[in-house]
């Protein structure tokens, strides 16, 4: 792991779905990039363009028809099931559009997910960073609310002090403010910034939302499985 | 508590209907499994205690006379010949005290009897009812047959020309304690007893034509001084009555009967009472594993998205499959003790209502403590396997496909 390499290269990568014998969709053709550490990303393009095939490759939670995902200068196509698991409990963070909490669970007991799925019984330390961080995204008095007790934007706050409780580099975000009202959305892309801006986590978040693009650091838009347009603000 | 544990415990408890349905059906299927062994097994202990009551377990007699040809075929010559069955005359075995202390020794008898037994006609005014004889040591025999708790009438005092007999023999001679009858053995001596008491062992055969006297007097009616024609035994396990009385066959030359071969007819209807049982058994768990399976499949198939999330923040496979595991066992050892503890209910509150005319439970159910942790493993067991499937399917879900809802 070179200290200079880049937090996520990605290589000639393509996902190609389908059936044996039938025709295959060719979600994605070959994409090229790099994130640098601290970079705020926005993926856009227009629907069925490979955005979420993308940031599930890159994700570990799917495999590349071929082409490679570094993270951290580490080869991932090279691991087996359980090194994924593990890479992706300790280097990823995940924001999803629906279904992005656990409804049997309390805003905290979600917070606390991830490490207690990588490490076991969670210390006391773990819990109160667990409730600050919850405070840090406006929640500190719904710790114990149902997560279906909180509305959409309240939610997606929970799902935000998650994906960021174990400090991962790396939070991939798809279309986080999806079913959110412009005010919510605002909320939560700030959140995103301060992280951002106070923990350097880099970012990588899909996005329909033209205004919140435009605050990103970086755009890139990919069309047919094929980054058309990588620009730098 | 490992994570695992809780997140099944949090579904179990979420999913809170669907809980308590399958283990009401968890609860109703051990305790019908419960109910119904106590009542068979009851039922069978008191159909045992009842045969058993009035026979020993296991008999030694003589060996039967066979008849012998008297002169051999050699080779070349061709003998004509006629063989007849020899008659089956009453004879004592040969020096009985040995071959009892012999048995006495073996260690799964637990008691000995010698006993003369012959049959004969007693008269009593114009009645002449045909009798069985049974000449014993009365503390020996009631080590076998526990007649004087049974007496109905009277005392078991046996000897110097008292006996006792059967309540149905006693009807059919009219007469009661303190009356003399006339008894005639095969053997052609007669003599007159009297009646000491009437008991009644609940068994027609026998309290219809027992005469029970003392061992010297059987001898003398049936001119067997100082033999016994059978020694009586009871053994530790009353099953095990064929294979002790096959190890006295062997070992002492003589004929062994155990009470199993006596009532092969009443084993075989217990066989087939026991196998019909295990069949309804088998049908309530497989009814039982269906039902668990099928919650856990459609919770599976609801939860998808959610199995998708935890492995997207880093849950192992393995730890999705325990989670469902831990459900079925959980589910299944739940269900079980509160099943056991309602069948056992169910069988006690049977047992007040089953009851003969004068109040007493017609039989005992039996309900040990191995019976319940033998339903208790069992529907555990079946919760752990029917979860299997349900479980690696959640293990195997693709956590991309999952969470996109596929
Ligand atoms: N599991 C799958 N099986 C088959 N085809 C798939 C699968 N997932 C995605 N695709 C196809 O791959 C292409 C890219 O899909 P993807 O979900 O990445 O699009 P997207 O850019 O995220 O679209 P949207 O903005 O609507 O979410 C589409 O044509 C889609 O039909
Ligand atoms: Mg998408």
């Amino acid at each position: 792991m070179a200290a200079d390499a880049p937090l996520l290269r990605v290589e000639r990568l393509t996902r190609d779905y389908g059936r044996p014998g039938q025709p295959v969709t060719r979600a994605l053709a070959e994409v090229d990039f790099v994130l640098a550490r601290g970079e705020l990303t926005a993926l856009v393009g227009p629907s069925g363009s490979g955005k979420s095939t993308l940031l599930n490759l890159v994700g570990l939670l799917d495999r590349p028809t071929s082409g490679r995902v570094l993270l951290d200068g580490c080869d991932t196509t090279t691991l087996d099931e359980r090194a994924l698991t593990q890479l992706r409990g300790r280097t990823l963070g995940f924001i999803f559009q629906f279904h992005h909490l656990l409804p049997a669970f309390t805003a905290l007991e979600n917070v606390l997910l991830p490490a207690w799925a990588d490490e076991g019984r969670p210390s006391s330390e773990a819990r109160v960073h667990a409730a600050a961080m919850l405070e840090a995204v406006g929640l500190g008095d719904r710790l114990h609310s149902r997560a279906t007790e909180l509305s959409g934007g309240q939610q997606q706050r929970v799902a935000i002090a998650r994906a960021l409780a174990r400090r991962p580099p790396l939070v991939l975000a798809d279309e986080p403010t999806g079913n959110l009202d412009t005010a919510s959305s605002d909320g939560v892309f700030e959140l995103m910034r301060r992280f951002n801006s106070e923990q350097h986590t880099t970012f990588l978040v899909v996005t329909h939302d033209a205004r919140i693009a435009d605050r990103c650091d970086r755009i890139i838009e990919i069309v047919d499985g094929r980054i058309r347009v990588d620009r730098r603000r | 508590m490992s994570f695992a544990w809780f997140v099944a415990l949090r579904y179990l408890r979420d999913a809170r209907g669907q809980t308590t349905l399958i283990l009401a059906a968890v609860t109703v299927g051990v305790s019908v499994i419960v109910f119904l062994s106590a009542l068979i097994n009851g039922l069978q202990a008191s159909l045992i205690a009842a045969t058993l009551g009035s026979q020993p377990h296991v008999t030694l007699r003589p060996p039967r006379e066979a008849p012998r040809p008297v002169v051999a075929a050699t080779p070349g010559h061709v003998i004509a010949r006629s063989v007849q069955p020899a008659s089956q005359r009453l004879r004592s075995i040969d020096q009985w005290p040995r071959v009892m202390d012999d048995a006495a020794r073996d260690p799964s008898v637990t008691a000995v009897s010698p006993v003369v037994t012959g049959s004969g006609v007693v008269t009593r005014l114009d009645a002449h009812v045909p009798v069985v004889v049974r000449g014993v040591e009365p503390d020996r025999f009631i080590a076998i047959i526990d007649l004087p708790s049974r007496m109905i009438e009277g005392q078991f005092a046996i000897g110097a020309g008292r006996v006792v007999i059967g309540r149905d023999l006693a009807e059919d001679l009219g007469a009661a304690v303190g009356d003399r009858l006339r008894i005639t053995s095969t053997e052609d001596v007669t003599d007159i007893v009297t009646i000491a008491g009437v008991f009644a062992l609940g068994n027609e055969g026998v309290d219809g034509s027992w005469i029970v006297t003392s061992l010297p007097h059987a001898q003398a009616l049936f001119a067997l001084p100082g033999g016994v024609t059978a020694i009586e035994m009871k053994v530790t396990d009353v099953f095990d009555a064929a294979g002790v009385a096959d190890d006295l066959a062997r070992r002492t030359g003589l004929t062994a009967d155990s009470w199993m071969t006596v009532n092969a007819s009443l084993l075989s209807g217990l066989a087939a009472q026991a196998s019909s049982k295990t069949m309804i058994q088998s049908f309530v768990v497989l009814t039982v594993a269906l039902g668990i399976a099928s919650v856990l499949i459609v919770s599976v198939v609801q939860k998808s998205r959610e199995i998708g999330i935890l492995r997207a923040v880093g849950t192992p496979a393995h730890h999705i499959l325990l989670v469902f595991l831990i459900q079925g066992g959980v589910l299944g050892l739940t269900g079980s003790i509160i099943g056991s503890g309602l069948g056992m209910a169910f069988a006690k509150a049977f047992e007040t209502v089953a009851v003969n005319p004068d109040g007493t439970p017609r039989f005992l159910v039996q309900v040990n403590a191995l019976l319940l942790v033998q339903s208790t493993l069992l529907a555990t067991g079946v919760g752990l396997l029917s979860a299997i499937i349900p479980a690696r399917r959640a293990s195997r879900l693709d956590p991309a496909t999952a969470i996109r809802g596929g």
